[in-house]
C-alpha cells in the first residue's frame, strides 16, 4: 500500500526536502551576509561577532552540523532528482523550443547548482577547512582578531575575487527559480501570497549575491 | 501554402526510428494541421508509401488522443489548443515543420507519432474515481451544496483531457499537472473527500511507478496544456500528500 511507503520514496516528498533544504540555506545566506556586511564597516565588530560563531558551542555543535547536512543533503537530491529526471526521458527531442514555455533559471538549476558546488569547494578549501584545523587539530580556539586579516588576505589575488564574483553570478540565476520555486514544492501558493514571493524571490536573488561581491571587491579594492 | 515537413518515422515500437522530410503543396491556411497531415498521408497512399500513423479521434480538443510535439512544442505554437485545433494560419507559406512524438520514457511509441498512454490510465484507475453507488439510487448531486470557488475550481481541474502534453511539454518528463488536475478535481468536492487521503497517496505512488520525472516547478506545462490548467493543482496536490502522510 502506498500509505506505507517510506516519505523520500514518494517524488512530491523528496521536492518537498529539496525545498525545505533550499529555504534553510536561504536563510542561512542571510545571515552570512549579515556577519561579511560587517567586516566593511567595522574589523572589531566582525572580528568578534565571527568568533562568537566560531566558538559558540551551539553555533559549533548543533547549527554547523545541521547546516553541513543541510548543504549536504540539497546537493546530492539535487543530483538524484537529475538523475532520474534525466531517465525519464532517454530520447531527446530532434527539435525543441523549450525557451518558449519556461525561464533558462528553471531549466538549468543543476548547472547553477553544480557551479556553486565547486565554488563551495573553494570556499570550504579557503575558510573552513583551515578553521577546522586550526581548532580541533592544533587546538587553537582563543585568537580573536585573526579573521578579518585572514578575509582581507584571501582576496588579495584577483583571480580568486573574480572566482568569487563568477561564482555569485550562479548562485543569484539559482536563486532567481530556486526561491519562489521552493514555496511552490511546499504547496504554499495562493493569489494574494503567490505575486509578493516571486517579487521578494527576485529581489532576494539580486541583493544577496551583489552584497556578497561587493564586499568581495571591497576588500581587494582596500588593500 | 508549400511546406516542408520533417516528421518522425518508427515502424514499431522495437524499431529504431528516425527524421524524415515530406514536402507538401497547396495546404490551405484555413485547414486544421490534422487535415493537412491528412493530404500528406492522401499523397503518401497513391505513392504506393505506408501513411503517417497519428492519433486523433474527436478532432475537436476533447478527447485529447492528438499529440504532436510541433516545432518544439506540444500541439505547436498556438496557445489553448490540441493539434487537431491548431490552424495552417499559425504557419507561413514555406516553412519547414518538424513533427514528432511525445518523448517520455513512460510513453513508449508504438509507431511513428502514435505513443502508448495507459501509464495514464492506470494512474486514474489507482485512485482517481469516487465510490458513489451508481444502481439508480443515488443522490442528485445538486443536492449537495458546494462553494461557487470550490464548484469553479474543480471544474477547472476536471476540464484536463489528458493529452499528455503537460509531460511532453517538461523537461523532466513530469506527470505532475494531469496527476495533480485529476486529485484536485475530487479533492475539493464532498463527494471526494471519502477516499481523499488514500486517492493521493495511490495516485502518486503509481505515477512514480510508471517512471514520470520529478517537478521543477519549470511551469512549462501550464504554458503548453491546451485546457489552461493551472500550476495551483500542483500545489494543491504538494498539501494533499504532506497532510495524508503526516
Ligand atoms: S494537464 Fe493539460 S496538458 Fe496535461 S494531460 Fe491534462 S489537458 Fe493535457
Ligand atoms: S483529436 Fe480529440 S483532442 Fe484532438
Amino acid at each position: 500500500m502506498a500509505i506505507n511507503k517510506g516519505f523520500l520514496n514518494f517524488s512530491i516528498l523528496r521536492k518537498f526536502a529539496m525545498a525545505l533544504s533550499g529555504l534553510f540555506l536561504v536563510i542561512f545566506l542571510l545571515q552570512h551576509l549579515t556577519i561579511n556586511l560587517t567586516s566593511v564597516f567595522s574589523s572589531d565588530a566582525f572580528n568578534s561577532l565571527s568568533h562568537f560563531m566560531g566558538t559558540n558551542p551551539l553555533v559549533q555543535f548543533l547549527l554547523q552540523p545541521i547546516l553541513a547536512f543541510g548543504v549536504f543533503f540539497h546537493l546530492s537530491m539535487g543530483l538524484v532528482l537529475e538523475i532520474k529526471n534525466r531517465n525519464a526521458r532517454p530520447i531527446k527531442y530532434a527539435y525543441s523550443k523549450p525557451e518558449e514555455n519556461s525561464s533558462w533559471m528553471s531549466r538549468n538549476m543543476i548547472i547553477t547548482g553544480v557551479m556553486i558546488m565547486l565554488f563551495l569547494g573553494l570556499h570550504f578549501y579557503d575558510f573552513w577547512f583551515p578553521e577546522l584545523k586550526l581548532k580541533f587539530i592544533d587546538g587553537i580556539w582563543n585568537n580573536e582578531t585573526r579573521y578579518f586579516i585572514e578575509l582581507q588576505h584571501k582576496f588579495h589575488d584577483p583571480i580568486r575575487v573574480a572566482l568569487y564574483v563568477l561564482s555569485f553570478v550562479f548562485l543569484s540565476l539559482h536563486l532567481m527559480h530556486g526561491f519562489q520555486s521552493a514555496f511552490q514544492s511546499i504547496g504554499f501558493r495562493n493569489k494574494s501570497y503567490t505575486p509578493f514571493i516571486k517579487k521578494l524571490s527576485s529581489i532576494y536573488a539580486i541583493v544577496v549575491p551583489f552584497g556578497f561581491v561587493c564586499i568581495a571587491i571591497y576588500h581587494f579594492l582596500a588593500q | 501554402m508549400n511546406l516542408t515537413l520533417k516528421i518522425w518515422r518508427q515502424k514499431e515500437a522495437k524499431a529504431s526510428g528516425s527524421m524524415e522530410t515530406y514536402k507538401v503543396s497547396e495546404i490551405s491556411e484555413h485547414m486544421s494541421f490534422l487535415e493537412m497531415m491528412d493530404v500528406l498521408n492522401e499523397q503518401l497512399i497513391n505513392e504506393g508509401k505506408e501513411p503517417i500513423a497519428f492519433d486523433h479521434d474527436c478532432r475537436e480538443g476533447i478527447c485529447g488522443s492528438c499529440s504532436m510535439y510541433i516545432n518544439g512544442e506540444p500541439h505547436g505554437p498556438d496557445r489553448g489548443v490540441t493539434t487537431c485545433q491548431l490552424h495552417m494560419r499559425k504557419f507561413k507559406d514555406g516553412d519547414t515543420i518538424h513533427i514528432e512524438p511525445w518523448r517520455a520514457a513512460s510513453f513508449p511509441v508504438i509507431k511513428d507519432l502514435v505513443v502508448d498512454r495507459s501509464a495514464f490510465d492506470r494512474i486514474i484507475q489507482s485512485g482517481g474515481y469516487v465510490s458513489v453507488n451508481t444502481s439508480g439510487n443515488s443522490q442528485d448531486a445538486n443536492a449537495i451544496p458546494i462553494p461557487k470557488e470550490d464548484a469553479d475550481n474543480a471544474f477547472d481541474a476536471a476540464t484536463c483531457i489528458g493529452c499528455g502534453a503537460c509531460v511532453a511539454a517538461c523537461k523532466n518528463s513530469s506527470a505532475m499537472l494531469f496527476v495533480s488536475a485529476k486529485v484536485s478535481q475530487l479533492a475539493l468536492l464532498p463527494q471526494g473527500q471519502v477516499e481523499r487521503k488514500e486517492r493521493v497517496l495511490s495516485m502518486v505512488d503509481q505515477m512514480d511507478t510508471e517512471g514520470f520525472g520529478n517537478c521543477s516547478n519549470t511551469g512549462a506545462c501550464e504554458i503548453e496544456c491546451p485546457k489552461g490548467i493551472s500550476l495551483d493543482n500542483i500545489a494543491r496536490m504538494n498539501r494533499e500528500l504532506l497532510s495524508a502522510k503526516i
